[in-house]
């Protein structure tokens, strides 16, 4: 459900970022989600569609870019694609691992006219 | 949404200090809907002749965090917070852990050392705001509607109207809820989940992201262990799989048992 929420964040930002650039209509909007973010794409897709009712980007395409994820062992330093938030270190076994990429939810660009 | 004004955007919410007569209503409305009337006009004109020659489609760079307006108030409620010397705590859940319980004993146990103030969020009623008012500290209820978590604008605005005394624990009770207010930073120095031990063991690895944010959990309920196959050691192991860093206090609401070990942790992280 806070996939909503989410939406309206990048309904606004794209929103704001329209105005700015003195656009009137947003024909897209790139999403970048980390595949570990806690974010479901088709939840996020569909709140997407029903946040962007009567604003500028009322018909634009929504683009979910998927980031894979990538964690670091800190013990020997191994880097290696975790499965989820709970993996462990496939070289040394340690559970003391970081994830450094796959978290990321932002929103990448926009095509306006 | 709000009843009284038949508002309908989703991130409304209201606040209520038991009390006081009526709510306030922060009218947060997204800048967007100011363009809708405008945007409607443009495309009825375009509808009828589909004539784009005069538009070019542009790319513009956006590069920006979905919550970054969270985050951005959530910094504004820490440095206030650090401001008034305010040691601010998330209180974070399932439903029926036993949050409220623990506050209501926390505040009934600590309030001759310690000043408490208390955010309560829940999707509906005053009622957790009213056992914290009945204990006696200053304590504003946010009613979520629709949403499922708190957000940092709400408590910012929460705290705007709380009477927060310098040197002071603020305890923001969030909505119950293990998955959505785990992506949402408030301001507050730490995050505390806690668990009670009619849960299962592998909460931790069901619901890692709130899990990985904690520093402290809190295993309550612990008086029913007797009665119950919650295997402490098993539950902390998978905790720690999730995050390594985190620490835990087991206790007993009921029983008053290990409650001094959390009783010192506020202590001890007030003074810091």
């Amino acid at each position: 459900m806070h996939e909503f929420s989410i939406a309206v964040n990048i309904i606004d930002i794209a929103v704001e970022t329209a105005n700015a650039n003195d656009a009137s209509v947003i024909k897209e909007v790139e999403i970048e989600v980390g595949e570990l973010s806690g974010v479901i794409d088709e939840a996020l897709d569909s709140a997407l569609k029903s946040a962007c009712r009567a604003t500028i980007a009322e018909n634009a395409v929504f683009v979910i870019r998927k980031i894979e994820s990538e964690a670091v062992c800190t013990d020997c330093g191994k880097k290696f694609v975790p499965d989820d938030l709970v993996s462990a270190c496939p070289n040394c076994g340690s559970v003391s691992t970081e994830i450094v990429k796959g978290k990321e939810l932002r929103v990448k660009s926009i095509n306006v006219e | 949404m709000c009843e009284s004004c038949g508002c309908s955007d989703n991130n409304d919410y209201f606040m209520t200090i038991p009390g006081r007569e009526g709510h306030t209503h922060p009218h947060v409305h997204n800048d967007h809907d100011h363009d809708h009337h405008h945007d409607h006009t443009h495309h009825s004109v375009h509808d009828h002749d589909h004539d784009h020659h005069n538009t070019v489609t542009r790319r513009i760079e956006v590069e920006k965090d979905a919550l970054y307006k969270n985050d951005l108030v959530a910094e504004r409620n820490r440095g206030f917070f650090e401001a008034k010397k305010t040691l601010a705590i998330n209180l974070v859940s399932s439903p029926g852990s036993g949050k409220t319980s623990l506050l209501e004993k926390t505040i009934s146990e600590l309030k001759n050392d310690i000043n408490f103030a208390v955010i309560e969020g829940d999707q509906q009623t005053t009622r957790d705001a009213d056992r914290i008012n009945a204990a006696g500290v200053p304590v504003i209820q946010v009613n979520t509607g629709n949403g499922c978590h708190l957000d940092a604008e709400m408590v910012n605005a929460a705290a705007k109207s709380l009477d927060i005394s310098e040197n002071s624990v603020l305890m923001i009770e969030n909505v119950g809820n293990l998955v959505c207010p785990a992506l949402f930073d408030l301001g507050e120095k730490y995050r505390v989940v806690i668990v009670s031990t009619t849960e299962g063991e592998d909460k931790p690895v069901k619901y890692p992201y709130m899990f990985q944010t904690s520093a402290l959990c809190i295993i309550n309920k612990t008086d029913l262990l007797p009665y119950l196959d919650f295997d402490i050691e098993k539950f902390k192991d998978f905790a720690q799989q999730v995050n390594h860093h985190i620490e835990f206090i087991e206790l007993s609401v009921k029983s008053g048992d290990g409650f001094d070990n959390w009783a010192q942790w506020i202590k001890s992280r007030l003074t810091q």
